[in-house]
């Protein structure tokens, strides 16, 4: 075979993986949309379910969702953002700052479940918060964490040294600098990466399996140590524990777009709000 | 001055969030939570919905088979654990350790049924035969007078009241490792309907439809005490009223002591003709009466 | 500055340096846990017990067993069939962005990879159930198809975008001074591509499908949908199986806190946290070996 021959079969072999990458999330996002639009209306989105789930709608799920995702964001935002800044603003090379990257990157690695067993241990046992939207908000905030700093990092990295220079050489402190001249330009960088991590948190199940979330309440969560029900786990015994599952999985499909289009959009957000960033700092 | 208008938008949302939080149940009803069997969540689900239509009373009602709903019982996490076997010596001890006490009360009859699929030809079966094709010592069809198929074993997982009474009353031994374990009786109706050489076992609400029939897709299989009794079907009310039917089983929910005030109220409900003309309407049989002494007993009715 | 200004500004830095520690706590604080309630299981149990057996039955009939095997070798199982596919399709993908497309192509894949990544994972899984499962059922005549294959698939989705972006990210760092020597040297773009870009990009390209690989074995809810969830060692990858996650996810929420069962699943979320400890640490060291390299 001439060299030409393999040029073409072996880029035709590459343009193919790409092509089939581009197939699976078109498969994944038809399949979905198409079974799950005819159910969607205004009285599934703003309803509870009714006659054992197997009608009505899903508004308890979303609401839930909604919960313990602003636990989420109160836990890991502030942290993440924090850690953010000391690892690009003040630590050094040494030991400890490897160290601390080190445990981000292995915090990222730890199975979804196991942060489940620790949420258990910690949040619901050990502190004695019950299974609840507290417990699971700081099981997935802890979760979310390394998203949240890595992108925050990113955007802090982002700014330019002269920012920090310009500000010092005209006498102010190192935190003067970062709090007028540094974070205000960053802003938008680290929402981005906030945003992002609660949209990774909004779609776990594994964390809140055990922490909180509830297969069915017939009323709405009063206060932060009550159960309530998620998205996630809302399509999770849709699809697999309901008592009559053929007939509820139109529900089932209709849940997953929900909870699709609501990632979608989120990490959409996210994405617009750092393009507009970066075109600022240009 | 952007960054005073960006903290001040997320304060605001946090505001708003929690104080919706707040708004959720701001008159503190009374509510009541029941967790356990899946063989019965239809049936208790259908109770209290229909006990709701004319009580202030919020019933939650969830599945996650037996096993969950005791050991939420013990976590004192919920207020009726629904359970289609009888709590263990060893859960009871671990109840009383952790200060509650079990009481027990039988809300329905169950016959639980042997269902293959309708292609098979197999009608009847030993208590000896269905134990040793669930252990794996019997493997093929052919060996029961079917075609010549290997047995496709479906069950429940180990937290399900129904695998452990089957494994105990029928089996006496240990669940081939081959056994596909699925998540509930929806599930394994689903496998059958779907696999002409599947087995398994349901309670009988799961086996029939609307109309007491056999499901679509799948056919019940009748059983006998041994080879010389005649095999007798679950179908049948006085098959599970009289004990004949090998497999009859009651079906149980736990408290915490004796009942009283809401919960009394909703479990005299269960109780009355009206309730159980639902658990008939769902495909199960009513109290028999050797456990409506055990109930009148155990509850001080 | 004066002394006041400069305690402020100390405390300040303590105050970041502190939330730094904080991601070291909560990794300390997850492997504690983890060990502090594994070890009544370990007591109970034993480490034989639980390491060289393939019997987890925590409810038997007669004595309850906990071994783990089986779980173990599910959970590789799945792994290996994932990677199988997500590593020659990811790289493929990540070498045609990287050198291959037109800013417009490169337009629309990237964010499809960011989309794909962003998918929750019961959503792959209820797919799994929905749409994959039949379709290994019909083609390979079985009565349903939740098994290793349905899950192997479902972790290479899940798997590629890792694969991909950080393949790419290695393809892209190759300095171009290696694809122009090679071309002037007369290698078509082809052998420049697999002789020359490759090889140099190597490290990252291990790294990355080694934290591909973390993801699938740490992946719970696609697996514990779609893979049948039989506790028997698999005889195929048509069989049903149950990887430690599955086995987690299904039993956590039957056992009373605090009794055997209860540490033994802790124990089996230990190994695993261990496992893609071990694996991304080995990530680390390669990713960290290839930037002294270039």
């Amino acid at each position: 075979m001439s060299r030409d021959m393999k040029e073409k079969i072996g880029f035709f072999v590459l343009k193919l993986s790409a092509f089939l990458v581009i197939l699976i999330l078109g498969i994944i996002l038809f399949d979905i949309v198409i079974k799950g639009a005819i159910v969607i209306d205004w009285q599934f989105l703003s309803t509870a379910p009714r006659k054992g789930m197997t009608e009505g709608g899903i508004f308890p799920a979303i609401i839930g969702t909604f919960y313990v995702t602003m636990i989420t964001a109160l836990l890991s935002t502030p942290i993440g953002i924090f850690t953010a800044i000391y690892l690009n603003e003040y630590a050094g090379k040494g030991l400890l700052t490897r160290f601390i990257r080190m445990a981000i990157r292995n915090l990222s690695g730890v199975p979804s479940i196991v942060f489940g067993l620790f949420g258990v241990a910690l949040f619901v046992q050990g502190m004695n918060l019950g299974t609840s939207i507290l417990s699971a908000g700081l099981t997935l905030g802890l979760m979310t964490l390394p998203v949240t700093i890595t992108a925050s990092e990113e955007a802090l990295k982002t700014v330019p040294d002269s920012y920090r220079q310009g500000s010092l050489a005209l006498g102010a402190t190192k935190w003067q600098s970062i709090r007028t001249n540094v974070l205000p330009v960053a802003v938008p960088g680290m929402m981005t990466g906030s945003i992002l991590g609660l949209a990774r948190a909004a779609g776990e199940t594994a964390p809140i399996l055990f922490t909180g979330a509830a297969f069915y309440l017939p009323f709405l969560p009063g206060t932060l140590f009550d159960q309530f029900m998620a998205l996630p786990y809302h399509l999770y015994i849709m699809a697999t524990q309901h008592h009559a599952i053929e007939r509820v999985r139109p529900i089932a499909y209709g849940t997953a777009l929900v909870l699709i289009v609501l990632v979608i959009i989120m990490n959409l957000s996210a994405i617009i709000i750092r393009a507009r960033f970066r075109n600022k700092l240009k | 001055m952007k960054k005073v208008k960006f903290y001040s938008i997320v304060i605001l949302i946090v505001i708003i969030s929690l104080s919706l939080v707040g708004c959720g149940s701001g008159n503190q009803q009374k509510a009541i939570q029941i967790k356990g069997s899946d063989t019965e969540v239809n049936v208790v689900q259908h109770l209290a919905e229909s006990y709701m239509e004319s009580s202030d009373l919020k019933i939650s009602v969830t599945g996650g088979g037996s096993g969950t709903g005791i050991a939420a019982l013990i976590n004192n996490e919920v207020d009726i654990a629904n359970s289609s076997r009888d709590m263990k010596e060893s859960e009871i001890e671990n109840a009383e350790n952790n200060n509650i006490t079990p009481v027990r009360f039988i809300i329905a009859m169950d016959g639980l049924s042997i269902v293959v699929n309708e292609t098979n030809s197999v009608k009847e079966l030993t208590v000896e035969e269905i134990g040793k094709i669930f252990k794996g010592e019997i493997n093929n069809w052919s060996q029961l007078g079917g075609s010549d198929l290997p047995i496709s074993l479906y069950g429940r997982q180990s937290n399900s009241g129904t695998y452990i009474f089957f494994r105990d009353k029928v089996l006496k031994g240990d669940y081939s490792q081959d056994m596909k374990r699925m998540n509930g009786n929806a599930q394994i109706v689903e496998s059958i309907k779907a696999d002409k050489a599947g087995i398994s076992y349901v309670g009988v609400g799961y086996a029939v439809d609307e109309n007491n029939n056999e499901v679509d897709g799948l056919k019940i299989v009748n059983v006998a005490i041994d080879e010389n009794t005649t095999a007798v079907s679950p179908l049948k009310a006085e098959n599970v009223k009289n004990g004949s039917y090998p497999l009859a089983r009651p079906l149980n929910q736990y408290i915490d002591g004796k009942p009283e005030g809401a919960l009394l109220d909703f479990i005299k409900y269960e109780l009355s003709a009206e309730g159980q003309n639902i658990v008939v309407d769902e495909g199960f049989y009513p109290i028999s009466p050797e456990f409506q002494e055990i109930n009148e007993k155990n509850l001080g009715l | 500055m004066d002394k006041f200004g400069k305690l402020k500004e100390n405390l300040i830095e303590y105050f970041f340096l502190i939330n730094g520690l904080l991601v070291i706590f909560v990794l300390l604080s997850i492997f504690y846990l983890l060990i502090k309630n594994s070890i009544p299981a370990f007591t109970e149990i034993g480490f034989t017990g639980f390491f060289t057996s393939a019997y987890w039955n925590p409810s038997a009939y007669s004595s309850p067993s906990y071994g783990i095997l089986g779980q173990v070798v599910s959970t590789l199982m799945v792994t290996f069939g994932a990677m199988v596919i997500a590593v020659p399709v990811g790289i493929g993908t990540a070498a045609y962005i990287a050198e291959i497309a037109s800013p417009r192509v490169k337009g629309i894949l990237k964010p499809v990879i960011e989309i794909l990544a962003g998918i929750p994972s019961v959503v792959i899984g209820f797919l799994g159930i929905v749409l994959l499962g039949p379709i290994i059922a019909n083609t390979a005549n079985l009565s349903n198809g939740l098994n290793a294959l349905n899950g192997s698939i479902l972790l290479a989705i899940m798997s590629l975008p890792t694969i991909i972006s950080l393949s790419e990210d290695a393809i892209s760092a190759v300095p171009d001074r290696y694809k122009e020597a090679s071309l002037g040297l007369g290698a078509n773009r082809w052998q420049t591509l697999v002789k020359s870009i490759i090889p140099s990009g190597l490290s990252g390209i291990i790294a990355s499908i080694m934290l591909g690989m973390g993801r699938a074995i740490g992946e719970t809810m696609t697996v514990l949908m779609a893979t049948g969830n039989a506790p028997a060692l698999p005889g195929s990858f048509f069989s049903s199986v149950r990887t430690m996650t599955s086995t987690i996810a299904i039993e956590l929420g039957e056992v009373p806190y605090n009794s055997t069962h209860y540490y033994a699943l802790f124990a089996v979320g230990l190994i695993l946290f261990i496992m893609t400890f071990v694996v991304n640490l080995v990530s680390d060291i390669i990713l960290h070996k290839y930037q002294e390299v270039a």
